[in-house]
């Protein structure tokens, strides 16, 4: 079999001991994350990019990798804990999770979550590594045309499913564009929106954006608010499950790793959509309806599942197409650019070591997850008692190092500022800073691809519609938008994401 | 002025608009092209055309259904968060690592509504040790770690 060999490369990379101290690193980073509010993965990963410019490629991925995953399990543990998500995908899990540490099962939920993420995770893992092969072959067939459309998909799909209004999301999506081609064009060597500032012709970097809008901006609103928090439970007993726990939570777990591996690879999927889609689904099918909210374990373990396998399945457009799909994706754009990978089909042929090894070293993480972290709950509970007014400073410590050590400029760091200055104002006017950072990954390639297309076709724009993959693309993106905007849709729409908010 | 019903909407689309407006009129400096062969002024000039098309909506959406307020704004955190980070910035070459950190920290710190100022520099000491040993002396970054004379 081709493919057990490719993930016999893989692990060959994932398994060397450089590699998994990254990936240990990475999701013990994650899990901190995930663990304190107020702090997220996508501003992580841009903190930590810069550092990892002397690490190889494969490593300085598998540890950003590990930080998205591991925040899936730390933001569960505060759920449980606290009813406080560390991360929004963990939201669901407050519902009932926290009801059963109330009742004294605190340990049931957390290993629940922790088995259920690991067994979804495996299951994602291996689904990311079938499909990876026929994908790219796919997407190796497709012209300029065909990727342009692809993203407008994408772009579209991460908008639709997000929360919010959707013509502010588009609008979002436009002025990241607008950012992404400011710099030198590639075509005329004509400097685009740089007023003469030097640093400002090699492009605004993704760094600076995605830190000053999700760093900074989160900390300046979180200063506004006062800090409450209270732990139910610091002592944690029994992290297993008994007999009856463990019946009722299974079917939930096949079911949430099933929906949260298709909803992954869909755009705008990822873990935050799969879990709430899965609790809505396991509500649906229970036999007792009633107990949900009230402590139900199914109430954790299909989102938890879900979740876990929504965050690994949504590198399957990112690692296949090279179109992210979320914010955190979108980081992972900048890493690969950053280490002079361009994401696409082609990294799978051309560096099958990269490809095989970051996928391989996904297990390992999720492994690692279960093995570290049920042990170390009380270490990370301790971590929660300190206070905001500590934690800030230093975040905003390791920000300004991990700018500035990206071209040793203060301009850079100016910018940064300036982005987190944007982040309030767009917070303020309820507009969603992720789908200005997709656009302004995605905004040379659009333009590049566009160029390409209209060159091919002699200034023609219908060469969108009359190429089949390109058409069925752009009417997908088209009937996404007509669909939300039909009323009764958005009715329903409002009341899912009401919970959320 | 009560025609704004949702000065959420209101103001966020009169941004957009703004963008756009400026996204095309710096964008005039550049050669268009034409469509088959598009100069680097195309692509700009089609943002900032759906730009300003986008930001019409959501501002006649702000008129015509009722909305949230803005909420009031944290300006004092805002200008110590931003201005400790800048300062930071244009600072570390000249005084170094360590006591760029440690003003930094005692700096962001009077954002909070409890300031303590023994916590904060006991907070920046500490941190500026880890910085310097995560980040100079383990990940080798260039950065000095002490004030530079002569510089």
């Amino acid at each position: 079999m081709e493919l057990v060999s490719h993930l016999l490369t893989g692990f060959g990379v994932a398994l060397t001991p450089i590699n998994l101290f990254y990936a240990l690193i990475g999701c013990l980073l994650g899990t901190l994350i995930g663990v304190l509010p107020g702090i997220g993965p996508v501003a992580t990963i841009a903190m930590l990019l810069p550092t990892t410019y002397a690490l190889q490629p494969v490593s300085a991925l598998i540890m950003l990798a590990g930080i998205y995953y591991g925040a899936q399990y730390g933001g569960s543990t505060t759920a449980v804990l606290l009813n406080m998500p560390g991360e929004s995908s963990s939201v669901v899990t407050c519902l009932d999770g926290h009801q059963m540490a109330r009742k004294g099962q605190a340990g049931a939920a957390l290993a629940t979550a922790a088995l259920g993420s690991f067994f979804a995770g495996t299951v994602a893992t291996m689904l990311v590594a079938g499909v990876a092969i026929p994908l790219s072959e796919l997407a190796l067939k497709f012209g300029p045309a065909e990727y342009f459309s692809l993203m407008v998909l994408g772009l579209i799909g991460a908008v639709v499913l997000a929360s919010g209004s959707l013509v502010k999301a588009i609008a979002m999506i436009v002025t990241g564009l607008l950012l992404g081609i400011v710099g030198t064009d590639v075509n005329s060597g004509t400097q685009r929106f740089s007023f003469g500032i030097p640093e400002l012709s090699d492009g605004i970097g993704v760094v600076g954006v995605a830190m000053g809008l999700f760093g900074f901006a989160e900390i300046i609103t979180n200063l506004e608010s006062k800090e409450k928090r209270e732990l139910v439970t610091s002592k944690v007993t029994g992290l297993w499950l008994t007999k009856e726990q463990f019946r009722a939570a299974w079917p939930a777990v096949l079911r949430g790793t099933g929906l949260g591996s298709i909803l992954g690879i869909l755009p705008g999927g990822g873990a935050m959509l799969s879990s709430f889609a899965s609790y809505t689904v396991e509500k649906k099918l229970s036999k007792t309806p009633e107990e949900f909210g009230k402590g139900a374990i199914a109430g954790v373990a299909g989102p938890e599942s879900a979740n876990n396998a929504g965050a690994q399945t949504s590198f399957i457009p990112l690692l296949t197409l090279g179109i992210p799909e979320n914010a955190v994706m979108a980081m992972m754009v900048g890493a690969m650019t950053i280490h002079n990978i361009q994401p696409g089909p082609q990294v799978m042929t051309s560096n099958p070591q990269l490809f095989w090894g970051l996928i391989a070293s996904m297990w390992v993480g999720n492994f690692m997850l279960v093995v570290l972290n049920l042990p170390m709950i009380g270490i990370w509970i301790k971590l929660l008692t300190v206070p905001y007014r500590l934690l800030y400073p230093a975040i905003l410590l390791f920000c300004a190092i991990g700018v500035y050590t990206v071209n040793n400029t203060s301009m850079d760091v100016m910018m940064t500022a300036f982005f987190g200055f944007m982040g309030v104002l767009f917070m303020k006017l309820g507009c969603e800073p992720a789908p200005l950072l997709l656009g302004f990954v995605l905004g040379p390639m659009m333009e590049e691809n566009l160029r390409r297309a209209m060159l091919l076709s002699r200034g023609d724009p219908t060469v969108f519609l009359s190429r089949p993959i390109s058409a069925f693309m752009l009417a997908a993106a088209v009937l996404l938008v007509v669909i939300i905007a039909l009323p009764n849709i958005r009715k329903t729409r409002e009341v899912a994401f009401a919970e959320e908010t | 002025m009560q025609w704004i019903r949702s000065p959420k909407d209101f103001w966020a689309g009169l941004l957009f608009i703004g963008i756009g407006v400026f996204a095309i009129a710096v964008g005039t400096n550049y050669q268009l092209g034409s469509a088959a062969r598009m100069g680097p002024g195309y692509f700009p000039r089609i943002l900032g055309i759906l730009l300003i098309f986008l930001g019409a909506i959501i501002t006649l959406t702000g008129t015509r259904t009722r909305g949230e307020a803005i909420p009031a704004w944290n300006w004092r955190a805002t200008i110590v968060v931003l201005g400790s980070v800048i300062l930071f910035g244009y600072l570390v070459e000249k005084i170094g690592i360590a006591i760029g950190t440690v003003l930094l920290i005692v700096a962001a710190s009077f954002a909070s509504h409890e300031f303590r100022p023994k916590e904060s520099l006991v907070a920046g000491v500490l941190l500026a040790a880890l910085a310097v040993g995560v980040f100079v002396i383990g990940l080798h970054l260039q950065l000095p770690i002490w004030p530079q004379f002569g510089r």
